[in-house]
């Protein structure tokens, strides 16, 4: 494992990004829906429709407007959102904070509420725990992330209104930041108080998201935890004189979160890509939210960037996923 | 002499399938015991039985295993950890599945001196680096810093050996260490056990099915078939006059490489089927005398 091969993923990221720039764009141009349609007034003639088409370039030939729009990317200008008349790049990053946090927090979520239920389904196997584990994790398997979101709504927000269920903040509230990072910016500050009015927005939409995957989580871990609980090694340590729960932990764990890291970091594009509904249902402003507003008013542009911004999320998760497995495993590491 | 580990009419099922019916062995202190059989005659079981570590199927549906006084079948699980590591060890079948792959050789040797001895790290470290000594590895400090891949397959079994031996147990189960290892490394592996094993006078439950290992290194053998003990005494004994027809086909069979023409004899096939014959009737009394 050396920074080669780092620098050589990073490089890889290059053409990929280029391939869903490609795309992305013809798609947009070829399924039907005009962006110009959507912003005209009733009753607007055929030439304030010409003139509209020229002042966003919708009039030149497609490679026309990709070579253009590629080579303004590529100095860091993603055009201007045809619906917000705002700069893309602008607009995503205001976004992008607020998603992050929810995805962090969501994975967090999931990653220990699965690791907890796996290990706690092998330490207690083949008694009443171990279905109740099974059982959890085949429920949450089942259901889709926004459906946890209505659900959450109608117990948590309508029936038992004890948690807010729209927005990141309270808008009675008036909190200045100084960045889009309200939950880390509030935890470095040590307000405590913003925390857990952010948590209280965040807890929502985020168990909604780590659901499914958490059930992921469990049963793959549970799996290879199993697994491994069979080989010699735990044999040897169980001679040695180890408790369950400390040969569990400590020799049967490490070796079975590397196959789960790589089956996880999959996953989680998957939480990722369910930000864009569940945001949507918590009315919670986040690129996912951005996007659906953005496809409603065909706003080719900044679903253009969006979607670039997913890619490259998706892609800093895999590279991320694999370090974390090669630092797991130290056969790869040395090989 | 003083026996270590006596097993009396030891019965033990996996599933509803009769594994050992009705094992009697004797180990003495200080001696190392061979229990010989051919696959399936349920060696591998004796010695996890009296480790507690069985499969999950399998029950101990009858019989007596006492170590040095204790009573290991009704042993609660706390105490016989206690056991484990400290007075009991074990050394595995194949060295290149029973070191964990993703921890140094150092922690994997100083993890029981830690927990079995209150040792702390530093003490550990220091024990584990003599223990690698003991079993003959050269730069013991940089083999603790190693992961198990890195090293061969003779080199890991050193490294079990070590482990195994870390805590001075009075008694080990070596399940068939050699197996896995080739011819010449398997010499030097067992002189290793041998020599350790005088050195401290641990006693060992020596599981294996090859009958050369055995006039290496066994005081005294047991030969296992079909879950039941068919003879048993010295080895010079066992070697010079074997009394079972079954021992006496084992020893045909045996391929020698002193008299390289001669032609291999298998076990006949009327002998095993007259002892699988025995066991099933002996299956069928004890099912009888249950229901009576």
């Amino acid at each position: 494992m050396s920074g080669s091969y780092f620098l050589r993923r990073l490089l890889l990221a290059v053409p990929t990004l280029f391939g869903v720039a490609v795309i992305v764009f013809v798609l947009l141009r070829v399924v039907p829906g005009d962006p110009i349609a959507m912003m005209i007034p009733p009753g607007a003639g055929a030439d304030d429709i010409e003139n509209l088409r020229r002042v966003y370039g919708l009039d030149q030939p497609m490679l026309v407007q990709f070579t253009r729009w590629l080579s303004d990317v590529a100095r860091g200008d993603f055009g201007v959102s045809i619906n917000l008349r705002q700069d893309v790049g602008r607009l995503v990053l205001s976004r992008l904070p607020a998603s992050l946090e929810l995805a962090v927090v969501a994975t967090a979520l999931a990653v220990l509420s699965g690791g907890l239920l796996a290990i706690a389904g092998v330490y207690w196997r083949g008694r009443w725990p171990e279905a109740v584990v099974d059982g959890l994790t085949g429920l949450t398997l089942a259901i889709p992330d926004f459906l946890w979101g209505l659900v959450f709504i109608l117990v948590l927000g309508v029936l038992l209104p004890v948690l807010p269920i729209s927005g990141r903040l309270d808008p009675r509230q008036a909190i200045a930041f100084s960045s889009q990072f309200y939950l880390a910016e509030s935890l470095l500050r040590g307000e405590f108080r913003v925390l857990g009015m952010l948590f209280t927005h965040l807890v929502l939409p985020a168990a909604a998201l780590a659901l499914p995957l958490m059930a992921v989580i469990a049963r793959m871990l549970k799996t290879s935890l199993s697994e491994a609980m069979t080989q010699d090694y735990v044999l040897v340590a169980r001679v040695k004189g180890f408790t369950r729960g400390r040969i569990i932990l400590r020799e049967a764990l490490r070796n079975a979160m590397i196959p789960t890291v790589t089956l996880t970091g999959v996953q989680f594009t998957f939480l990722v890509g369910g930000t864009v509904l569940v945001e949507r249902i918590f009315s919670y402003p986040g690129i996912g939210n951005m996007a659906i507003g953005a496809v409603i008013s065909r706003d080719l542009p900044l679903i253009q960037g969006l979607i670039l911004t997913f890619a490259a999320l998706f892609i800093a998760i895999n590279l991320l996923v694999d370090l974390t497995t090669v630092m797991l495993n130290p056969r790869v590491r040395h090989g | 002499m003083r026996a270590v580990l006596d097993i009396d009419d030891l019965h033990l099922r996996i599933g509803r399938m009769p594994v050992l019916r009705g094992v009697d062995l004797t180990v003495e202190a200080g001696q190392v015991h061979g229990l010989v059989g051919e696959s399936g005659a349920g060696k591998t079981m004796v010695g996890r039985a009296v480790l507690g570590i069985l499969p999950s199927a399998a029950r101990i549906t009858d019989g007596h295993v006492t170590f040095a006084g204790i009573d290991l079948i009704n042993l609660p699980a706390a105490s016989r950890r206690g056991l484990l590591g400290r007075r009991m060890s074990m050394i595995p079948q194949d060295p290149m599945t029973a070191l964990n792959p993703v921890y140094r050789i150092g922690r994997q040797l100083t993890d029981v001196l830690r927990h079995s001895l209150g040792l702390g790290r530093q003490a550990a470290r220091q024990r584990a680096l003599e223990l690698l000594e003991q079993v003959r590895i050269a730069e013991p400090g940089r083999v603790l810093r190693q992961y198990p891949h890195e090293l061969s397959g003779g080199m890991r079994q050193r490294v079990l050996i070590a482990s195994a031996f870390a805590c001075g147990p009075e008694f080990i189960i070596a399940d068939e260490p050699t197996t896995a290892l080739d011819v010449t490394v398997q010499r030097e592996i067992l002189r290793l056990i041998r020599k350790l094993q005088q050195d401290k006078g641990t006693a060992i439950l020596f599981v294996t099915h090859d009958l050369g290992v055995v006039a290496k290194i066994c005081d005294r053998v047991s030969v296992i078939h079909s879950g039941r003990i068919v003879e048993s005494g010295t080895a010079s004994q066992l070697f010079a006059v074997p009394q079972h027809p079954y021992t006496k086909a084992l020893f045909a069979a045996t391929p020698r490489y002193d008299r390289p023409g001669n032609r291999l004899v298998p076990v006949p096939r009327q002998l095993t089927l007259r002892l699988l014959e025995d066991a099933a009737a002996y299956d069928q009394r004890r099912r009888m005398l249950r229901h009576a």
